[in-house]
């Protein structure tokens, strides 16, 4: 009986292959039909493939009427907000120098492409960029882990790829001659920070409240390097991924140790994240906060924003701002509340200019000037490689005479053949509500006062030392006459 | 062996007379290498960066061909396969930065390690169904990510691992010779899935996935089936984790993020839960819509805040018009449509379900239908 009914078990198993088996096979060999035709009309449709741009001298991306460059930014997700400003003033620039005839005639054509923060993304628009749009250089984009992806890429492809938008100690890597930062590196940062903590508050107990990540971990190596570890009572960190809630274990953590000062290399959400809980157990000790995070304009209204989300009132969630009050952080170029300052107005004028859209939205804030003065960088980059432009030039042009590009920074670029960093220096200030308020559309923030001098040192031995030469100005032509 | 006479054809039809070899096997490698012939004529005539785009698709027909055996042929859900290609990739990754082995052999680690990964995940889910075990796998596709970023010594945090492509060989370029590794890397594991559902495995998966009271009545041991299903499935998403990490050039943990779990259900179900071919159309879409959508938004000059999430938009209205025009997906309608293409034409033998000539088996048939 069992046998026999595996007998004709056998015998249906054969038959009902046997009979499905042609509709099977068809149906494989139309999907590979299918796919090669797919293919191939993706294919056609895609802009001409193996066909190369006509270009001066066989430079990809260069033609004797323009310059094509490109990069990736995260326009949506997690880090778009306040960050999708960047390349839209950068545009501002280049628009700017468009009107006024290009650089050696060349127009400057910008495409920035939306990888959401994702490296996977980032590699494949990057070839996107590089393959098949035939940019001549990738210039300000962002993140750390998104442009560690491409660095291999771009540099076995001899693509320039400039003022990467991170202060990852990386960027300046002999194995690596086609990449550069541009903004201080977080080492740097944590150097001058940490210093003016073993200089202002010898003695006192010192928390850190760090993301656990490269920002932060090299932000902590330069604290490391000032500060005596004996004074170091609490080490907390954060994953930025998981960043939801507020930071209240870490928090009790530093107030259990007696952290007087709580140096914090944190992105705006979670200084506000770590602040709110503080001040609820009633935990004020001095923060000292890096730069990313204490970009007030983006921090006071996420305390406001914060509180009344945990059930605060509207006039709670006002005062919750002043936290900010006090605050120590560092500064690498003019803040945008100095109004008097020639930079911040030549800023503010091209941005209502040629981003008029942007100006109403973001205004001059922290990412907006940092754009114009990233683009403004790499214009003098091009005019420094000359008419012959070559990927070989342009980088030769930065080491030779990028220490004499202005900028609004405190102190010059730092470019040579062997650093590829931008500026490696800062001011630290304290945020205070009695100086001039920074003004944006979404109203009027906490202003600030320096507290040191400008500052320099390296991510290396270097110590910190004060910086004493002088602060560039605007060229009078930055802005149209409109 | 049904012998129907055969019709004269028209010319058309010649197409409908072609037959593959019987053998599962044998008729599996015929089609892999027609496959291989076509895609190395796209691949051939391609720019670098379309023969970029193609091995993407490849990578990710892995991972949707493992996700559509376990979700489709053994009705088990992931919404965790973006952690399973973690796991692989920094498995390869890792012995890329440390060690100095065969190539294959990293590859085959990746598999390993992922398919051992789908082994611990894989006992507790046999038993949780549904949304339980949906909540589940989506739990590890969050809780992974932060593993590696915690000891960011061993995986190399933000900036991640590098990983290294062989040499090309000769004159090719490395984008034609990287979609290589990867197009032979998707017809392989599609040929042993292919043969896997045609043999006794695949029968139990089925029966599984149907009834497991009846499987196990059958003497289908419906744990390990379900376990084996899961550890396949696991190896194969380890493997496309190994791929995606080669098409980045470093493996960090910002490449696996949720909406990639998310997305390969979604590819898997476009493409049709369950086929194999049909991943093919998932990944597709997997890799073009975006663009596609980016182009779109650039023709109607939409602001950058609207494009941005113009892609999530069209790819939720693909969804909705193919579940609801081929609710088998898009592999499901483009069988049923050959099927009625067939039917106008003159009746080839193996066409419509052929009657058998026995009545015995034909009353058997019915009979295990029946249970």
């Amino acid at each position: 009986m069992g046998r026999e009914y595996a007998m004709r078990k056998g015998e249906a198993m054969r038959h009902s292959k046997h009979t499905s088996m042609g509709r099977y096979g068809r149906a494989l060999l139309t999907g590979a039909l299918g796919v090669a035709l797919g293919a191939t009309t993706l294919a056609a449709c895609s802009s001409s493939p193996k066909a190369t741009t006509t270009t001066t001298a066989n430079v990809p991306g260069v033609t004797a009427t323009s310059i094509s460059i490109g990069a990736t930014v995260p326009l949506t997700g997690p880090a778009a907000p306040g960050y999708d400003e960047i390349a839209p003033a950068m545009d501002a620039v280049f628009s700017w120098v468009n009107a006024h005839g290009g650089v050696d005639g060349r127009k400057i054509n910008y495409t920035y492409l939306d990888d959401g923060y994702n490296p996977a993304n980032t590699a494949t628009l990057t070839r996107k960029l590089v393959l098949q749009d035939n940019v001549f250089a990738d210039i300000g984009s962002l993140g750390t882990p998104t442009q560690a992806a491409v660095q291999g890429f771009l540099n076995s492809q001899k693509v320039p790829q400039l003022f990467i938008e991170s202060g990852c100690n990386c960027w300046s890597d002999p194995r690596y001659p086609y990449s550069s930062g541009w903004q201080p590196p977080y080492t740097v940062e944590g150097k001058i920070l940490g210093s003016y903590i073993k200089a202002n508050f010898a003695g006192k107990k010192v928390g850190y409240l760090y993301q656990g990540d490269e920002f932060g971990n090299d932000f902590v190596k330069g604290l490391d390097m000032e500060i005596p570890s004996a004074s170091v009572v609490s080490r907390q960190s954060y994953d930025a991924a998981t960043l939801a809630g507020p930071l209240s274990n870490q928090i009790a953590a530093l107030k259990a140790a007696g952290a007087q000062v709580v140096a914090m290399a944190t992105i705006p959400a979670a200084t506000a994240l770590a602040m709110l809980p503080a001040a609820a157990i009633g935990y004020f000790p001095q923060y000292v906060i890096s730069n990313v995070g204490a970009d007030t304009p983006t921090v006071g209204p996420l305390l406001s924003s914060f509180t009344q989300k945990g059930g605060g009132s509207a006039a709670q969630a006002k005062a919750a701002t002043g936290l900010l009050n006090g605050v120590i952080t560092d500064a690498y170029f003019t803040p945008e509340a100095d109004v008097s300052n020639p930079w911040v107005q030549v800023e503010k004028k091209l941005l209502q200019d040629y981003a008029p859209s942007l100006y109403a939205k973001s205004g001059l804030d922290g990412n907006t000037q940092y754009g114009i003065a990233l683009a403004y960088t790499f214009v003098q980059a091009l005019q420094a490689a000359g008419k012959n432009l070559t990927r070989a030039g342009l980088l030769a042009a930065i080491a030779a005479h990028g220490k004499d590009f202005v900028t609004p920074g405190f102190v010059p670029l730092s470019y040579s053949s062997s650093v590829h960093f931008g500026f490696q220096g800062s001011e630290v200030i304290k945020l205070s509500s009695t100086a001039a308020p920074a003004v944006t559309p979404t109203g009027s923030w906490i202003g600030s006062t320096p507290v040191t001098p400008v500052e320099v040192t390296d991510i290396g031995s270097a110590p910190v030392t004060k910086y004493t030469g002088p602060t560039s100005t605007p060229p009078t032509n930055l802005v149209s006459t409109s | 062996m049904p012998t129907s006479p055969r019709p004269a054809l028209g010319r058309a039809q010649w197409i409908l007379r072609l037959r593959l070899p019987t053998q599962p096997l044998v008729r599996h490698v015929v089609l892999a290498l027609g496959g291989a012939a076509i895609l190395y004529l796209i691949t051939s005539s391609l720019s670098p960066y379309n023969d970029f785009e193609v091995g993407e698709i490849a990578l990710y027909v892995i991972a949707l061909a493992g996700l559509s055996l376990l979700t489709g042929v053994n009705g088990q859900i992931s919404l965790g396969h973006g952690a399973f290609m973690a796991v692989g990739a920094y498995a390869a990754a890792l012995l890329m930065t440390h060690t100095h082995l065969n190539f294959l052999v990293e590859l085959l680690a990746s598999i390993g390690a992922a398919g051992l990964l789908g082994l611990v995940i894989g006992i507790p889910a046999t038993r949780l169904k549904g949304p339980y075990l949906a909540g589940m796998t989506l739990l590890l596709a969050l809780a992974l990510p932060p593993i590696a970023d915690k000891w960011s010594t061993t995986f190399g945090g933000d900036q991640g691992l590098t990983t290294t492509v062989p040499t090309a060989p000769g004159t090719i370029n490395p984008e034609e010779w990287l979609a290589w590794i990867q197009i032979i890397g998707a017809l392989i594991v599609l040929v042993l899935l292919a043969n896997l559902l045609r043999s006794r495995f695949g029968r139990s998966f089925r029966a599984v996935r149907d009834d497991e009271i009846a499987a196990s009545l059958s003497g289908i041991h419906v744990a390990r089936t379900k376990v084996i299903a899961f550890v396949i499935s696991a190896a194969c998403a380890g493997l496309a984790g190994a791929f995606l990490g080669l098409s980045t050039g470093v493996v960090n943990t910002g490449e696996f993020p949720l909406t990639l779990s998310i997305q390969l259900l979604a590819a898997m179900v476009l493409g049709g839960t369950g086929t194999l071919m049909g991943m093919w159309w998932g990944a597709v879409l997997l890799v073009y819509l975006p663009q596609w959508s980016t182009s779109l938004s650039g023709d109607f000059n939409l602001g950058s805040g609207a494009s941005a999430y113009l892609a999530t938009i069209i790819f939720g209205v693909v969804l909705i018009v193919v579940m609801i025009a081929a609710p088998t997906g898009i592999q499901g309608g483009l069988r049923w449509g050959w099927g009625r293409l067939s039917a106008l034409g003159p009746r080839p033998r193996f066409g419509p379900p052929s009657v058998p000539e026995r009545p015995g088996e034909a009353l058997h048939l019915s009979r295990t239908a029946e249970k």
